[in-house]
């Protein structure tokens, strides 16, 4: 693939917001994020929750796939079925996590709607809350959604507000997550009347309107790119409202467009003599050997950003808002998630 | 440190092993070092075959996988001069649980259970089913493998699953799911027969049915009573072939590879899964650590630093100095790298370990392969065995 510089530089990577990111999120109230394993979903889902809290809001941030990643990433304590608040802003918002687990979601459904409260260790004993949690098609996941859903609906009382402004979802990676936000379909297989069926509705119903985004996390590689494609596909097709890309860990060109083109073009003799030479007179033992390494890392440099512009052509194509995350060379360590929060501020994520 | 490397060279030359697990994280290229092992295995004169789960789409191309059909096929482009050869497969897990359900019972019964909306649900997405059929698929390539001699050496990848673990439980899972007590008591209304039956199990019975019923309608339940039901002929022949696939893992032909991104999270899973193999007496060959980030450079990341901001002052717009600073970017996330991979090992002394440089681009053809390949073995050992 022929690129010029100009399609190097991630700040040229096509129109950036189409449409207005701004206008597309108003009136979400339960943010998804989605994405391949490895690509920074957690990461991603905890920046925009911060990013949130930040304008004044009161977020709950949940996971619900048993990992403790938002414990690990904030360096707190591991999260449990308690909703602990995990950072608070001079703005007057907060940020609270949650981490949703099946059986404690069940028990809090019976308890709730049944009074259930011997019945509910009966079917402990039975085994019929393992069976309900592990096996039974669907109802693993309208549980774990069910707790999601009544966290966005709660409000402090009558005729009050809800008690959280946002809600962000870790969600399942893209290959499992059509099948978890679909939990009306996966049902129908198996409960066709019941409560638990009519819960599934209302929750579908939530999925379904405008308070609710799947937000797709890709790192600018074939496969990441390739399944957040395919499940955009998906998510639309099973009716739920998409929301934008964020596309994470984009690398920096650092060099300029001309340098980029003279190196990519094949390093001629002129340039490595004056990179040696400069590096010499900033005091760089053996210049001429450290010259060529350093234009060698400049040339991988570029073949990975020709692939980032390759695929960052991909997700154009989709026409969805789309907003860039940098690589931090430094790790998440030392604030890096309250660099990125910034950065989708910033970009008007939300 | 004095930490023998891992040596992937002589674990392929070594004919006693016949099976190499890849395990670890989702995103850590798993795949990419399960197909680069098997072709370099098949290289060295192996008789090779890859279970590859779910491969990037140019990845599968180039090993000739152009339809998920679960059935080994050979890979063309592989040099045989050694007299080995290589085959790959895709998983299907769906097709996988259907054949097991096929060979062990009547052609009635099996259509019965394919077509229960439980088994569905089951077979499509039970969390652990392509744990398990992986496992399964794994057993099956194994009895081949014996029954014809086509291939000495079986590379397996494993699904990429929440957590690296579930491809060791998934198969118990599975099989207390099916031995579970709610199970039997589902089925007693289509077995129980005996009043004794009914007077151990009806304390509590009947208001658990009841609670079930009312939450999730009558539909359901008997739905389940009759997958149940159908699958109670093969409760023995399920966990009888889970025992035996656990038991394949702990032998001695079986050697683990636990493949890590030198990143915290998943190092972390890497670092789980190392003391699992180990209190399963399972057999661990070795880390790999994926995508390390290396330098070529005594320059480090101070000094680029400083020799940049230099120039950028005295020589405004020089090469040199955007060169400066992606370097020590570069170094930046060299040293990361080294951090989380030095407190990794510092945590396990005696694990051998092999690090592949970060690929400038992805993987996609054999010759990339075969540069994974390369970075898998040692120098040192890798000319010796010709």
């Amino acid at each position: 693939m022929d690129l010029s510089a100009h399609d190097r530089h991630p700040a040229s990577y096509g129109v950036r917001v189409n449409p207005p990111a701004s206008r597309s999120s108003r009136g979400v109230r339960l943010h998804v994020l989605t994405g391949k394993g490895g690509t920074g979903k957690t990461t991603v889902a905890a920046a925009l929750a911060i990013a949130l809290a930040r304008q004044g809001r009161k977020v709950l941030l949940c996971e619900v796939e048993d990992r403790q990643g938002i414990s690990q990433l904030f360096d707190i304590k591991p999260l449990g079925i308690e909703e602990v608040e995990i950072l608070s802003d001079p703005s007057g918002g907060s940020l609270w996590g949650l981490a949703v687990e099946p059986k404690a979601a069940l028990m809090e459904y019976l308890h709730k709607f049944y009074k259930l409260g011997r019945a509910g260790s009966l079917l402990e004993k039975a085994g019929a809350v393992d069976f309900a949690t592990t096996i039974a098609p669907g109802l693993r996941d309208v549980l774990l959604i069910g707790k999601v859903y009544e966290a966005v609906g709660r409000t402090a009382g009558r005729g009050k507000g809800p008690v959280y402004d946002a809600v962000v979802l870790d969600a399942p990676p893209t290959g499992r997550v059509v099948r978890f936000l679909g939990v009306n379909d996966e049902l129908a297989q198996v409960a066709r009347v019941g409560p638990i069926r009519s819960q599934a509705d209302s929750i579908t119903a939530m999925l379904q309107s405008r308070i609710t985004a799947v937000h797709l996390v890709t790192l600018l590689e074939e496969m990441p790119v390739q399944e957040c494609l395919d499940a955009m596909t998906d998510l639309a097709a099973a009716g739920l409202n998409v929301g934008g890309i964020v596309v994470n860990q984009v690398r920096d060109p650092i060099l300029t467009e001309e340098d980029l083109d003279a190196i990519a073009r094949g390093i001629s003799p002129a340039l490595r003599g004056q990179v040696a030479d400069d590096l010499e007179s900033a005091g760089i033992k053996a210049p001429a050997t450290n010259a060529d390494v350093l234009l060698r890392e400049a040339r991988e440099h570029i073949e990975r950003l020709d692939l980032q512009a390759e695929q960052d052509q991909r997700i154009q194509a989709q026409g969805r808002a789309v907003f860039y995350l940098p690589a931090l060379a430094d790790g998440l360590e030392s604030g890096g998630i309250a660099v990125l929060a910034d950065e989708l501020r910033v970009q008007e994520m939300v | 440190m004095t930490r023998a490397p891992l040596d992937i060279d002589a674990l392929l030359t070594d004919r006693r092993v016949r099976i190499l697990v890849c395990c670890g994280a989702g995103g850590v290229g798993k795949t990419t070092t399960a197909a680069a092992i098997a072709l370099r295995a098949a290289e060295r004169g192996r008789h090779a075959v890859v279970l590859t789960i779910d491969p990037a789409r140019r990845l599968a191309q180039s090993l000739g996988l152009t339809e998920l059909d679960n059935t080994p096929r050979p890979v063309t482009g592989v040099d045989t001069s050694a007299g080995g050869s290589l085959d790959a497969m895709m998983l299907d897990m769906k097709r996988t649980f259907d054949e097991v359900v096929e060979q062990h019972t009547t052609p009635e019964k099996a259509a019965a259970i394919l077509a229960n909306p439980f088994y569905v649900a089951v077979s499509s997405s039970f969390a652990g089913t392509q744990e398990y059929m992986a496992m399964e698929k794994l057993g099956q390539l194994r009895a081949q493998a014996d029954a014809d001699q086509r291939w000495d050496l079986i590379v397996v990848d494993t699904p990429p699953s929440r957590s690296a673990l579930d491809f060791l439980d998934a198969p118990k899972r599975l099989g207390s799911f099916l031995d579970g007590r709610f199970i039997r008591l589902l089925m007693a209304p289509a077995k129980a027969t005996g009043k004794a039956y009914l007077k151990a199990f009806s304390a509590g019975m009947s208001l658990t049915i009841g609670v079930m019923t009312r939450l999730l309608g009558g539909d359901l339940l008997r739905d389940a009573q009759t997958f149940v039901a159908a699958l109670d002929t093969m409760f023995g022949g399920f966990r009888e072939r889970a025992d035996q696939t656990y038991a394949l893992l702990q032998n001695p032909e079986t050697a683990f590879l636990v493949v890590a991104a030198p990143q915290r999270d998943a190092l972390r899973e890497a670092s789980f899964f190392v003391d699992r193999l180990a209190t399963e007496s399972m057999p661990l060959a070795g880390i790999v650590f994926n995508r390390v980030q290396r330098l070529d450079s005594s320059i480090d990341r101070s000094r680029a630093e400083d020799a940049a901001a230099w120039l950028e002052s005295e020589k405004p717009g020089t090469t040199a100095a955007a060169l400066l600073r992606l370097h020590a970017d570069l170094a930046t996330m060299a040293a990361l790298h080294r951090a989380h991979i030095g407190r990794f090992t510092s945590g396990h002394p005696g694990i051998s370990v092999v690090e592949v440089p970060a690929a400038a681009t992805d993987i996609h053809d054999l010759d990339g392969l075969r540069t994974v390949g390369m970075a898998l073995s040692p120098p040192a050992a890798a000319p010796t065995d010709r």
